[in-house]
């Protein structure tokens, strides 16, 4: 110690060959840090953007667009935003976050009136949108049932299994789309659940499936709900586009309720990003339903220990966004009157393309375009179709065949149906 | 436990989580619910983490409230997911706030900057980084240093260990125990170094001495990474204030920067930062940045839009940045003041001991070197809280309370607690 404490004191003294001298240490710590591959959904809205085409469309991204392809701020949250705008001391907010807004969130999840709000057995904490709750489920998991695994539907939206992969969270899929049919399957998902060992952890989308559009009934869901029962398996809910599937955000958590219905303990990521379009606010909320308040509070406490080394305590903004209009009766009336405006113009988007591609004389069928629900459509569409038309005719979606409907307005439809049949009239 | 409606069916299986154990309370926040508790009508909260006007309220920067205001009006403005490095404006912005626009960082375009939740977020996606890509799972942080520090580093695997910092006899720099410490360390080890007001004892190194620190830290091949969260709040000079930063990145060498505007612009809600990542070449940063998306996405996908937007706002308009270089100081000025009342209402006093610490310590936060039991005390007897360390926040003061701690203290001192 003392010797090198001495080379040290010699080294230093020698300032005139580190004084102000560039360091000339060999290369970087990060030579060999690898380019990471680009993002396949991020990439589509890259290559749309590049192309200069007058008639490009893209239905790659899933964000909201207008009838004239336009992002939108709805009028409720400008209305919020003029309120809130500069009357705020912006003081942190607690770990757990908006109280408010927490409490407002879980109404629209448990129920106006849900007992188990009432009894405060929902351990609740505002999150970063619906991945921040994803992440905060998967690591409160990984740390208090190290050993269990998650089971994520096939397909499902890629950040999922990132999630589940960053939390230490070993994932397998359970089977959900059938590609025949363009729809559920059914027998394959029951079989899945059945075959689990008991208590496995399972990730469910609650209405509006991304990336299929396909959901279960509600005689479906009832049926999962009690195989779940029989297998002790742990539902969580991944919930991002309530009211954005039928227009109703009571009807879009119908199998929620039947899950608690069923007196199952369930988990629930909830965001706003969609439904009240503030995407780049990152507001959501991660609940988890608890056997009564004492454990509630527990298991809070132990989400909170979890978001304080990621984030310290979440964005105020989005959060006072949403107080403010779930908590004001005529701003979530306008809110709600909304959302039914969004969902209403997808669901005739969905018509459109259908009785379009119907009445250029297509061979195949396109029921499923209809049945499917919510913002997207697996088109069923080959990877070698998507190219075709994306090479031939300027369309942008994923190449797994994702049409994003928000993306569909009554000036593109025609040509997206046209460009659609075309490449798969001789499927 | 009975179901009070009749229809809800009660739950007749154990709760998956029922052997989660509730967390134990976080120091600062029990004594910031004991303030709130406290109905003393003369309490003195001087344990709070945030600036604190005269008069004792929260401050709202005018010009920041001037920027919201022209947000909301800003019709136009898409309110989408921002880029999962977030608004790239903020970032260009952010960096050239701290590197400082000729640096080499910037001109040979060798830094990665991207938006992130405030300091916290900066630490935590830089050590998510370095334990991915890094060879060295250790990080030193001085001791003490801000509580939250190895919470960033532990989730990521990475080793806590200390460097001496704080001579208690001095509450001054140990600066020899800094060397030592820093010197012994295993080569290409990280360390966590406060850029200036040392939180939670106000005692930053010299330029001389960080000049020392520097040379010390490439001869063992020391990764520096730079918790930024009072730039400009100790001088009032955005550049002095940054300088141990820039040294380093003057020298050719690699660094990290957590750069956050809680403090610096009011905006602690909004949770704004940036993380930097200084490389060799612009090669290596653009390969880095790519990297660091794939440890954003998951865990919360692209950062929130609402406080980058105000900053982005503010410093790209020169008469806005004027203006908050204006209300930056006037804190900043207004803590100095504090500083001085206090040192001069303890000499008044004639307490025994030197109490010249509290006029050379900076920033926000000073280490008074009262004991845990005479930090009992004055809570006790005068209702004024502060953290066990001894830690107060100079915002938490104004001319009317100082001679109030002041004679808290001298009672303190006096009864030999």
């Amino acid at each position: 110690m003392a010797m090198r404490n001495a080379i040290i004191k010699h080294v230093l003294s020698r300032s005139s060959n580190f004084g102000g001298a560039r360091w000339m240490s060999s290369s970087s710590w990060w030579k060999s840090v690898e380019p990471a591959p680009t993002d396949p959904i991020l990439g589509v809205t890259e290559a749309f953007l590049a192309d200069p085409s007058p008639d490009k469309v893209n239905v790659g991204v899933g964000a909201y667009r207008d009838d004239n392809g336009k992002p939108v701020v709805l009028d409720c949250v400008r209305e919020a935003e003029r309120r809130i705008a500069g009357s705020s001391f912006m003081e942190y907010l607690p770990m757990g976050g908006s109280v408010k807004m927490v409490e407002e969130t879980l109404k629209l999840a448990y129920g106006e009136n849900s007992e188990l709000i009432i009894d405060k057995r929902i351990a609740a904490v505002q999150s970063l949108s619906g991945t921040g709750a994803c992440r905060l489920f998967a690591d409160f998991q990984k740390r208090f049932h190290p050993d269990s695994q998650i089971y994520i539907p096939a397909p499902t939206w890629s950040n999922h299994h990132n999630i589940w992969r960053d939390a230490d969270v070993p994932q397998r899929t359970y089977h959900y789309y059938h590609p025949e049919t363009k729809g559920l399957d059914f027998a394959g998902l029951m079989d899945d659940i059945k075959n689990a060992p008991n208590g496995s952890f399972f990730l469910l989308h609650a209405c509006a499936h991304n990336p299929t559009g396909v959901d279960p009934t509600e005689e479906q869901w009832k049926e999962i709900s009690y195989q779940f029962k029989v297998k002790g398996h742990f539902p969580f809910f991944d919930m991002a586009y309530q009211g954005f599937a039928s227009g109703d955000p009571e009807k879009d958590a119908k199998a929620i309720r039947i899950f608690l219905e069923d007196g199952h303990q369930i988990g629930i990521s909830q965001s706003y990003a969609k439904n009240m379009g503030l995407y780049g606010q990152r507001v959501g909320c991660l609940s988890l339903l608890c056997e009564d308040e004492k454990q509630a509070v527990a298991v809070k406490s132990q989400l909170q220990q979890l978001a304080r080394p990621m984030y310290s305590n979440p964005p105020l903004h989005g959060a006072a966004i949403v107080s403010t209009i779930l908590g004001d009766a005529d701003l979530k009336k306008l809110w709600l009157k909304e959302v039914k405006v969004m969902a209403d113009r997808i669901i005739g988007m969905r018509t459109a393309l259908k009785e379009n591609l119907e009445k250029l004389g297509s061979p195949l069928s396109w029921e499923h375009i209809t049945n499917q629900i919510g913002m997207f459509c697996y088109s069923g569409m080959t990877p070698e179709q998507v190219d075709r038309s994306t090479n031939e005719f300027h369309i942008y979606m994923t190449r797994n065949g994702r049409i994003s409907m928000a993306g569909v307005t009554t000036g593109n439809v025609g040509y997206l149906a046209n460009a659609i049949h075309e490449v798969t009239k001789s499927a | 436990m009975e179901s009070k409606n009749s229809n809800a069916k009660e739950s007749d299986c154990d709760s998956v989580f029922e052997h989660v154990t509730r967390a134990p309370d976080i120091p600062v926040y029990a004594v910031m619910v004991a303030y709130k508790e406290d109905p003393c009508p003369f309490k003195l909260n001087l344990g709070i983490g945030v600036y604190r006007t005269e008069e004792g309220k929260p401050l709202l920067l005018n010009v920041v409230r001037k920027a919201e205001k022209l947000l909301v009006n800003e019709l136009s403005a898409n309110k989408e997911d921002l880029p999962i490095t977030g608004i790239a404006e903020f970032n260009k912005l952010s960096a050239k706030l701290i590197f400082g626009a000729d640096s080499s960082a910037i001109q040979e375009n060798r830094a990665t900057t991207v938006q992130c939740l405030s300091g916290s977020g900066s630490l935590r996606i830089g050590a998510e980084f370095l334990a991915k890509h890094y060879h060295q799972r250790t990080v030193y942080m001085s001791q003490p240093t801000y509580a939250n520090h190895p919470n960033f580093f532990v989730p990521a695997g990475i080793t806590v260990k200390t460097y001496r910092y704080y001579d208690p006899t001095t509450c001054g720099l140990d600066f020899q125990g800094l060397l030592e410490d820093l010197g012994a360390a295993s080569f290409g080890a990280i360390v966590l170094l406060q850029t200036c007001g040392h939180n939670p004892t106000g005692v930053d190194p010299s330029l001389e001495q960080w000049e020392q620190i520097r040379k010390l830290m490439r001869l063992n091949g020391l990764l520096p990474f730079f918790d930024c969260a009072y730039q400009g709040f100790v001088s009032a000079s955005l550049d002095a204030d940054a300088q141990p930063v820039r040294m380093f990145v003057a020298d050719g060498g690699e660094c990290l920067t957590a750069l956050s505007y809680s403090k610096i612009m009011g905006l602690y809600a909004e949770r704004v930062g940036a993380l930097s990542i200084v490389c060799k070449t612009a090669d290596v940063a653009s390969r880095v940045e790519s990297q660091l998306k794939l440890i954003i996405r998951p865990m919360y996908s692209n950062p929130p839009i609402h406080g980058a937007s105000i900053v982005t706002a503010i410093l790209k308009d020169r008469e806005m940045y004027g203006e908050w270089v204006t209300e930056l100081k006037a804190m900043t000025d207004r803590i100095t003041i504090m500083r001085q009342q206090l040192y001069n209402a303890l000499h008044d006093r004639a307490i025994p001991g030197d109490w010249s610490h509290i006029t050379k310590q900076v920033g926000m936060f000073s280490l008074t070197g009262l004991n845990a039991e005479q930090v009992a005390f004055l809570t006790k007897e005068y209702h004024i809280y502060m953290s066990s360390d001894g830690r107060i926040n100079l915002s938490g003061l104004s001319t009317r309370t100082v001679p109030y701690l002041a004679d808290a203290i001298h009672a303190a001192v006096a009864l030999n607690v």
